[in-house]
C-alpha cells in the first residue's frame, strides 16, 4: 500500500510543481472530511493543494428553520420524534432535541425502518421521523413511507429535509466559491446516483469531477488523479470507486425515491435557497407529510449570533478562522451544527487537527 | 410472600430492600449459597480482614451497563472484573471485595440469580472473595434494571513502583491484545444492530497475568486499563500526568477486522472504544521484549503488542498516531459520548 500512497504522493507533488500555483480541491462529503482527518492525509500533502471541506455533512446544511420545525413537533405532546443521532445535538433558536429528549418524547433510531417501528409500538402518538441526508439516506425513508402507506399507519409522517448534491456543487461554483479548482466526489451518494451523475459539473464549469472511496488510499488516489487532470489542463469525469460505484448508479433506489419525493426550492445553511435541491414528498403520500400535517412551513431561519458554520461550508473559510472556534464553540458545547455532528468540518477540525 | 401463577416469574420486591423479612429470606436463599465465604457467611456490620502486608491499593467503581447481558459478559462479570483490573493495575494482588446491589422494582429473580453466578463464578476465577456487601431496592422506573457497586483491595507487590512521574522518553507502549472489543460489542449490541461476524467482549480480569508481569519484569514504570474513552483517553491520561508526548504506529494496534468493521459502520474511532480486559504499560526499552514475551505466554496476552513510545515534546505534549499511509495527525482526549452518524 505505501507503494501506491508514494507513487499519488509524487504525482501530487510534480503537479503541484508544475501548476506553481494554489490547488483547491473540496472534498464534498463528511465522510471524506473525517477520513482525510484520521489517516492524516493533510500532514503528506504539499502547502500548495488546499483540501476544502463542502457542504456534504447532512447536519450541518440543514437549515436553521427546519431545526425550529423540528423543535416545535418536539414540544408537542401528541408527537414522538424520530431522529438520527447526529441530529439531537443541533441548537435550534431555543434548546436543542436532547433538552428535550429527557421529556422522553425524542428517540434516537438507526433507521426509517426503526421510526416506522416506533409508529406501530406506540399508536396513540404520532412519530415523526426527521428525515435529513443526501441521495444515500433518501431511499430508506422512501421505503419507510411506502410501507406505512400499504400497511396503513395512520400515525407515521416524516419531515422531509432530504438534500440533492448536485444542484449545492452548481450553487457554489454559480457564485458563492468559484477558487474550487476540483471535486473529490462521495463515494456512498455516488453508489445511488451514479458517477455519470457529476458529468453536468464537468461539462458546464470545466472542473475535475473524481469519485472516490473513504479508504486513505483512495481518497490520495483520487487526490491524486485530480491533480494530474490540472496539470494537463483537463477536465474529467473519473471513479476511480469502480468495484462499488456504477455510471448508472441504483437505478432500484432511484426508482424508488422519484416515486415518492420530488425536487423542490430549499434552504441550506449558509448558502440559502437553492432551486430544485429540496426532496419534498409527492401529492398521493401527503398524509405523511409532517409539514402539512402539523401545518408547518419551511422558511428560512435566523442564523446564529456569530457563528459562521455557512462560510465553513462553502469553503470560504477553514474553522480556525471563525472567532468562536474552540472558545466558544466546542464539541461538549457547540454553537453551530459543524460542531455537531461527527462529520461535520469543525468537529474533525477540533478532534483531529486543532494543533496542526 | 406472594403466591405467583407459574407462567409469571419472580420479581424483586421493593420490600426485599426493606431491611425486613424478604430481605433476610433474598439474602439467605439467593445471595450467600452463591457467593459463600466464611467472612460474608458471619453476615456482620462489616467485614473482619486479616491482611499479609499493610501496603495496600484500595479502589471503588459503579457498573450500570446497558444491555446487562451481551456476548462476552454480563453486568456482574463486568463488576468483579473491572474492580479487579483496576487493583491490578496498580500493581497489586486483588485480595477481596465489597458488592452492593441496587435493584429496580419489578426486575426477575431468575436474572438476579444469573447475574449472582456470573459474579460467583468471576470471582473465584480471579482469585478474589466477595467478603462484604449491601442490597437496597427503587421503585419501578428509577433504575434500569440492576446497578452495581463494588469496591475491592489488594495487596500491593513488593518492589513494584508505578507512577506518571517515572516515565522516561524512549520507553515503549504495549497493550495487551485488540483494541475496542467491549465498546463495539456494546453499541452494536444496544442499538440492535448485527454484524454478520460476531462481536463479543474482551471482558476478563488481568490480575493473574499482570502479577506475573510486576513479579518476573522489572522496569514497568506505569500501567491502566483502557477502559470508558478506550485507548485514546488512557494515553492522553499518560501524557496529561508525565508531561510527555506519546506516539504510537497504527498498524501496530492490534484491532479485530469485525470490530473495525463496526467502528466504520457507526462512524466511531476505535481508538475511543472500551476496553474491559485491556492494559497499558509504560515499560523501559530494555524490559520491553521480555514484557511482550510472558504477555504472551498468557491466554490474555496471546495478541500483545508494542504500539508506541513516549518521544520528545516539541511544542506542547500530545498524543500523535502514525497513519497507516504514513501521516501523522494528533489523538485527542475523547469528549463524552459519541453518536452514531447517518451516512
Amino acid at each position: 500500500m505505501l507503494d501506491r500512497v508514494a507513487q499519488a504522493q509524487h504525482t501530487i507533488e510534480q503537479a503541484c510543481r508544475g501548476l506553481d500555483r494554489q490547488i483547491t480541491v473540496m472534498e464534498v462529503c463528511g465522510t471524506h472530511t473525517v477520513s482525510i482527518f484520521r489517516s492524516g492525509i493533510r500532514s503528506i500533502l504539499p502547502e500548495k493543494l488546499k483540501l476544502l471541506s463542502g457542504p456534504g455533512c447532512p447536519v450541518c446544511v440543514t437549515d436553521q428553520g427546519y431545526i425550529d420545525a423540528v423543535m416545535q413537533l418536539a414540544d408537542r405532546e401528541d408527537c414522538l420524534i424520530a431522529t438520527y443521532g447526529d441530529m439531537i445535538r443541533v441548537p435550534g433558536s431555543d434548546g436543542s432535541l436532547e433538552t428535550r429528549a429527557s421529556r422522553g418524547n425524542v428517540k434516537v433510531v438507526l433507521s426509517s425502518e426503526d421510526a416506522l417501528q416506533l409508529a406501530r409500538d406506540n399508536p396513540g402518538r404520532t412519530v415523526v421521523f426527521i428525515a435529513v441526508g443526501f441521495e444515500t439516506t433518501t431511499p430508506a425513508t422512501a421505503v419507510a413511507v411506502q410501507e406505512a402507506a400499504s400497511e396503513g399507519i395512520p400515525n407515521f409522517c416524516i419531515l422531509s429535509g432530504h438534500k440533492l448534491v448536485i444542484p449545492a456543487m452548481r450553487a457554489l461554483l454559480s457564485g458563492m466559491n468559484d477558487r474550487i479548482d476540483a471535486f473529490l466526489c462521495p463515494g456512498h451518494v455516488s453508489v445511488i446516483i451514479g458517477s455519470g451523475a457529476f458529468a453536468e459539473i464537468v461539462n458546464d464549469y470545466h472542473r475535475p469531477c473524481v469519485v472516490a472511496g473513504f479508504e486513505p488510499l483512495q481518497i490520495i488516489e483520487g487526490l491524486a488523479e485530480i491533480c494530474r487532470q490540472l496539470a494537463a489542463g483537463t477536465a474529467e469525469l473519473k471513479s476511480i470507486y469502480n468495484a462499488v460505484v456504477s455510471e448508472k448508479g441504483n437505478t432500484a433506489a432511484q426508482r424508488i425515491t422519484a416515486e415518492c419525493f420530488e425536487p423542490v426550492d430549499g434552504y441550506w445553511r449558509g448558502v440559502g435557497k437553492i432551486a430544485k435541491s429540496t426532496l419534498a414528498l409527492k401529492e398521493q403520500y401527503r398524509q405523511f407529510d409532517a409539514f402539512k400535517r402539523f401545518g408547518l412551513q419551511d422558511k428560512p431561519g435566523k442564523e446564529i449570533k456569530g457563528c459562521r458554520c455557512g462560510e465553513v461550508l462553502c469553503g470560504l473559510i477553514e474553522p480556525m478562522q471563525c472567532p468562536l472556534f474552540g472558545t466558544r464553540c466546542t464539541p461538549q458545547k457547540p454553537v453551530g451544527p459543524c460542531m455537531v455532528s461527527s462529520e461535520g468540518t469543525c468537529a474533525a477540525w477540533f478532534k483531529y487537527g486543532r494543533r496542526k | 410472600m406472594t403466591r405467583t401463577m407459574a407462567t409469571e416469574p419472580e420479581r424483586i420486591l421493593l420490600a426485599h430492600g426493606g431491611g425486613g423479612q424478604l430481605q433476610n429470606q433474598l439474602i439467605r436463599e439467593r445471595i450467600l449459597p452463591r457467593l459463600k465465604n466464611d467472612v460474608l457467611g458471619e453476615l456482620g456490620d462489616s467485614a473482619h480482614l486479616t491482611l499479609s502486608s499493610n501496603a495496600i491499593c484500595f479502589t471503588t467503581d459503579s457498573y450500570v451497563v446497558k444491555p446487562l447481558f451481551f456476548k462476552g459478559g454480563d453486568i456482574g462479570k463486568l463488576a468483579v472484573c473491572g474492580t479487579v483490573n483496576d487493583l491490578a493495575v496498580s500493581g497489586s494482588r486483588p485480595f477481596a471485595l465489597s458488592l452492593a446491589l441496587i435493584i429496580e422494582e419489578g426486575f426477575e429473580i431468575e436474572l438476579l440469580d444469573r447475574i449472582l453466578q456470573s459474579i460467583s463464578a468471576t470471582a473465584e476465577c480471579n482469585r478474589v472473595s466477595i467478603v462484604t456487601g449491601d442490597t437496597k431496592t427503587v421503585d419501578h422506573g428509577c433504575a434500569d434494571g440492576i446497578f452495581i457497586n463494588t469496591a475491592g483491595i489488594g495487596i500491593k507487590l513488593p518492589n513494584v513502583e508505578l507512577g506518571l512521574g517515572r516515565i522516561e522518553v524512549g520507553d515503549k507502549i504495549l497493550i495487551n491484545g485488540t483494541i475496542g472489543d467491549h465498546g463495539m460489542t456494546i453499541i452494536s449490541q444496544r442499538e440492535g444492530i448485527s454484524f454478520e461476524s460476531p462481536l463479543a467482549s474482551d471482558c476478563a480480569g488481568l490480575a493473574e497475568l499482570t502479577c506475573r508481569l510486576f513479579e518476573t519484569v522489572p522496569g514497568i514504570r506505569f500501567m491502566r486499563d483502557p477502559t470508558r474513552g478506550g485507548l485514546a483517553a488512557t494515553l492522553n491520561e499518560i501524557v496529561e500526568g508525565s508531561r510527555r508526548s506519546v506516539e504510537i504506529e497504527e498498524r501496530a494496534i492490534p484491532v479485530k477486522p469485525a470490530v473495525q468493521a463496526a467502528a466504520d459502520m457507526l462512524g466511531f474511532d476505535v481508538l475511543n472504544a472500551a476496553n474491559e480486559g485491556k492494559f497499558v504499560a509504560v515499560v523501559s526499552p530494555d524490559a520491553a521484549d521480555e514484557c511482550l514475551r510472558v504477555c504472551r505466554e498468557h491466554p490474555l496476552g496471546a495478541e500483545a503488542r508494542i504500539i508506541g513510545q513516549i518521544v520528545e515534546t516539541r511544542d506542547v505534549p500530545l498524543v500523535e498516531l502514525k497513519t497507516k499511509i504514513g501521516g501523522r495527525r494528533i489523538v485527542q482526549m475523547p469528549y463524552g459520548r459519541e453518536l452514531p452518524r447517518i451516512c
